[in-house]
């Protein structure tokens, strides 16, 4: 509820005085503070008995409320000092198209729909093999301290730059070299993140002719829809979106007719000819116009992503499972797990990655939302609110995996060359591993979800549609567990396509401009020639990838899905360098450890991570290592397993010396990156801070309330100026 | 502010409803008609006005992540 005028004088700001804490306030918050620590207490405590997945779920919800209530509203009076009576980019520069005073609450949701994807379903499902409690702890305390305090106050330094995306600050504050830097290290993270996404994508709707069929038929309805809001009901969104909606579903639907008829061969789809399909859908996806393909498919699966996140969060309340994974496994402390090499540390946080901490949010909070920010208190709610959102659904992920039966967990995430591919050689193989499930068990489970095998379904989409599917009709009844998983797969897989699409022509944008500064006719959008050759250079670089993941003897998922994780956070590692460096030329060095400790840790995380996929000895975690020991075996003329032939061996090779090249000049951009920081942080600390490129303080003319509920100061606010000035609402209702 | 359990559910609905007007930027069509009367200014059909603001789009693209 914004309100503009043109008067100047300014109304009560939500930066008022410290007030003495009110007795209810003291026992409400106090009751909070009790359940979040029985919460946690329990979860620390139980070991070997049943324990309820709604302790996880509570501990999450008490522990973000705390956080909210408390450590957001710190750094937003006392680190960040945000000022309502500065004039935002979206209120000085206000165009109508990019730059817009925007009601708070809406740009809440644009804001968690562009940071919301799919990597924090999948990786606290991978991390599950860690056991429910690092997961847990990482994600909520991740979180709270480091993800989205960067969330918050990269959107707040852009705000204060008329929304400057994240490269041009790095240029601009931290220098040249370092600009260079994180220009070309944004650029290859998100080629690294479309292909191991489009990676999952595969894996899920490989021998699938079910999910390929229900996925297949997106196409179309994205397609009809566009036509429909392009010539026959302009504008009409919402009608739109409930008719795409209802053919969605029954897409679904239809998708399991198909499973038993003639089609099903032919939508038996290899995973080598899915990687084409994806790669020529990408390319098409990108060149096309908008309101074609994309935009129509934007609304669906926005959509459907909020439509599963609120029955995920009723379906886990309703049916409240009990956790079937260990606290902790042994494959934490040894490392030698199935599903992912490596300890859990540095592997844990790596690999849940964006549900806590996603350097990916970085380019969005510098993006769109902050030239649509109404208010400068604003940053709180959108940036630090919208991760904690993310990162319930991380939680919410995580316990789909937690609880269904471990042995299946296992079945379904290692690769195929260690589960051999049967039921009865998977039975045995995690039997080994020391958990226990008969073939007929793991038959029965596929059945159950009408799917013809479960074993080594990597990637993370299988398991969490499966354990969805199990709190769906736990929850719900009704028997539609084949129904449901097949919902799952349809909702990760459009939007990890809706990824794709978005973030190919994003990638198209940057290559358009970057070599538009020296090639000036190739910067020009709307070339065609220069699109189509943009667009096939980025889906050539991602769909490479892909296919290096699809054919990898050694298992795509757990070769790259490290690469990925490392990737995002050595960008949040930029951001957070970016975030330090900017209060200390602020002169607020003594607040420079709210984004100081996140980078600190981040930066062990990542490079620990980096050292050992780079430089072990063991070949299970070094990239090197890897390629050295099949280097080896293939000129002595043997064949190590799970490579089948010499083409196999050559294949291993020049897939992890690729890998470590990236992840070794990943982190090398980083290291020049901070370097280059550091010697600004010294300069300015020195000089008691430095010059920036913030922009002047204007004064602000609106009011509005800086919270997702306006307190009564702030309703009354609004209505004395909206009546004293006869304004009419921007962006709001009254 | 006491009302009855029908206003309160009628409020509820109206503002879901306003809500995913918004979001969606339905209600952006209403914004500029009230704009164009305000400046007394002869609007373009709904069409041509939903055509020039996806076409903005086009050169406008948001990422969506990971």
């Amino acid at each position: 509820m914004s309100t503009t005028t043109d008067a100047s004088p300014q109304p009560a700001h939500p930066t008022g005085p410290p007030r003495r804490p009110g007795v209810r306030s003291v026992l409400v918050w106090g009751a909070v503070a009790l359940v979040g620590a029985v919460c946690w207490a329990v979860l620390a405590l139980s070991r070997g008995e049943d324990v309820s997945a709604l302790w996880m779920l509570f501990a999450a919800l008490s522990s973000y409320a705390i956080a909210y209530r408390f450590y957001s509203r710190f750094i937003a009076r006392r680190v960040l000092e945000v000022d309502d009576t500065r004039a935002t980019p979206a209120e000085r520069l206000d165009n109508g198209v990019d730059f817009e005073v925007t009601d708070r609450r809406v740009l809440f949701g644009h804001h968690f729909a562009a940071i919301a994807g799919a990597g924090p379903l999948v990786g606290p499902v991978l991390a599950a093999q860690m056991g429910y409690l690092p997961g847990t702890i990482w994600i909520i305390v991740g979180v709270i301290l480091a993800g989205a305090v960067q969330d918050m106050v990269v959107l707040f330094f852009s705000v204060r730059r008329d929304g400057k995306s994240l490269g041009q600050m790095v240029r601009e504050e931290i220098g040249v070299v370092g600009g260079i830097a994180a220009l070309i290290a944004v650029f290859a993270i998100m080629i690294i993140i479309l292909a191991v996404l489009a990676l999952v994508v595969v894996n899920a709707l490989a021998e699938s002719p079910w999910g390929v069929f229900s996925i297949g038929l997106t196409i179309p309805i994205a397609l009809f829809m566009g036509f429909y809001l392009r010539c026959l009901r302009p504008g009409r969104v919402l009608e739109v979106t409930a008719i795409g909606v209802v053919l969605l579903l029954l897409a679904i639907v239809a998708g399991g007719w198909i499973d038993g008829s003639a089609l099903a061969d032919d939508l038996t789809l290899s995973k080598e000819t899915l990687t084409l399909c994806l790669v020529a859908y990408g390319f098409i996806a990108s060149v096309l116009p908008v309101w074609m393909l994309l935009t129509p498919r934007d609304y669906l699966s926005t959509f459907m992503k909020v439509g599963v996140i609120v029955l995920l969060a009723v379906g886990l309340v309703i049916a409240a499972p009990t956790i079937q994974a260990d606290a902790v496994t042994s494959f934490a402390t040894d490392g030698d797990g199935p599903v992912f090499a490596g300890k859990v540390f540095p592997f844990v946080f790596i690999t849940i990655a964006c549900g806590a901490l996603s350097g990916f949010h970085a380019l969005i909070a510098s993006g769109t939302t902050p030239k649509l920010l109404a208010k400068e208190s604003q940053v709180r709610m959108i940036g630090y609110g919208g991760m904690l959102m993310e990162s319930f659904v991380a939680i919410s992920a995580l316990i789909a995996a937690v609880v269904i039966d471990q042995g299946l967990y296992y079945s379904m995430n290692a690769p195929a060359g260690a589960t051999g591919g049967t039921v009865e050689s998977a039975a045995e193989f995690v039997a080994n591993l020391g958990f226990t499930i008969t073939p007929d068990q793991l038959a029965a489970a596929a059945a159950a979800v009408e799917e013809e095998s479960l074993i080594s379904r990597t990637g993370g989409a299988p398991t969490l549609a499966f354990g969805l599917s199990q709190v769906f009709s736990e929850a719900f009844g009704g028997g539609l567990q084949a129904f449901w998983y097949h919902f799952a797969i349809m909702f990760e897989a459009l939007f990890i396509l809706t990824a794709v699409d978005a973030g190919t022509r994003v990638g198209r944008f940057m290559l358009q401009d970057t070599v538009g500064n020296v090639w000036k006719r190739f910067g020009d959008t709307s070339w065609t020639v220069g699109t189509w050759i943009a667009s096939a250079v980025v889906v050539g670089a991602w769909g490479s990838m892909l296919y290096v993941g699809v054919t990898d003897p050694l298992g795509g998922i757990n070769q790259l899905f490290p690469l990925f994780g490392i990737a995002n956070q050595l960008l949040a590692a930029i951001a957070l360098t970016l975030c330090v460096t900017l209060l200390i030329k602020h002169d607020k060095l003594r607040w420079a450890w709210v984004p100081g400790i996140p980078l600190a840790w981040d930066l062990v995380v990542t490079m620990t991570a980096s050292w050992q996929k780079v430089f072990s000895d063991n070949p299970a975690i070094g990239y090197f290592a890897q390629a050295d020991r099949y280097r080896e075996a293939r000129d002595a003329g043997e064949v190590l397993a799970p490579a089948a032939d010499a083409g196999q061996m050559d294949q291993v090779v020049f897939n992890s010396t690729l890998n470590g090249v990236l992840q070794a000049a990943f982190a090398l951009l980083v290291i020049v990156i901070v370097a280059n920081a550091v010697v600004i942080w010294v300069r300015a600390a020195r000089a008691g801070g430095l010059p920036t490129t913030e922009v002047p303080h204007t004064p602000s003319r609106i009011v509005a309330p800086a919270d997702f509920f306006a307190t009564a100061e702030e309703k009354e606010a609004m209505r004395a100026w909206e009546e004293s000035h006869g304004a009419e609402p921007v962006g709001g209702r009254r | 502010m006491s009302a009855g359990p029908a206003v309160r559910v009628r409020r509820a609905v109206d503002g879901v409803r306003w809500y995913l007007k918004e979001v969606t930027g339905e209600s952006r069509w209403e914004a500029y008609l009230a704009r164009c009367e305000r400046d007394g200014v002869d609007p373009m059909t709904r069409r041509d006005y939903e055509r020039h603001r996806i076409d903005l789009r086009e050169h406008n693209p948001q990422s969506r992540c990971c």
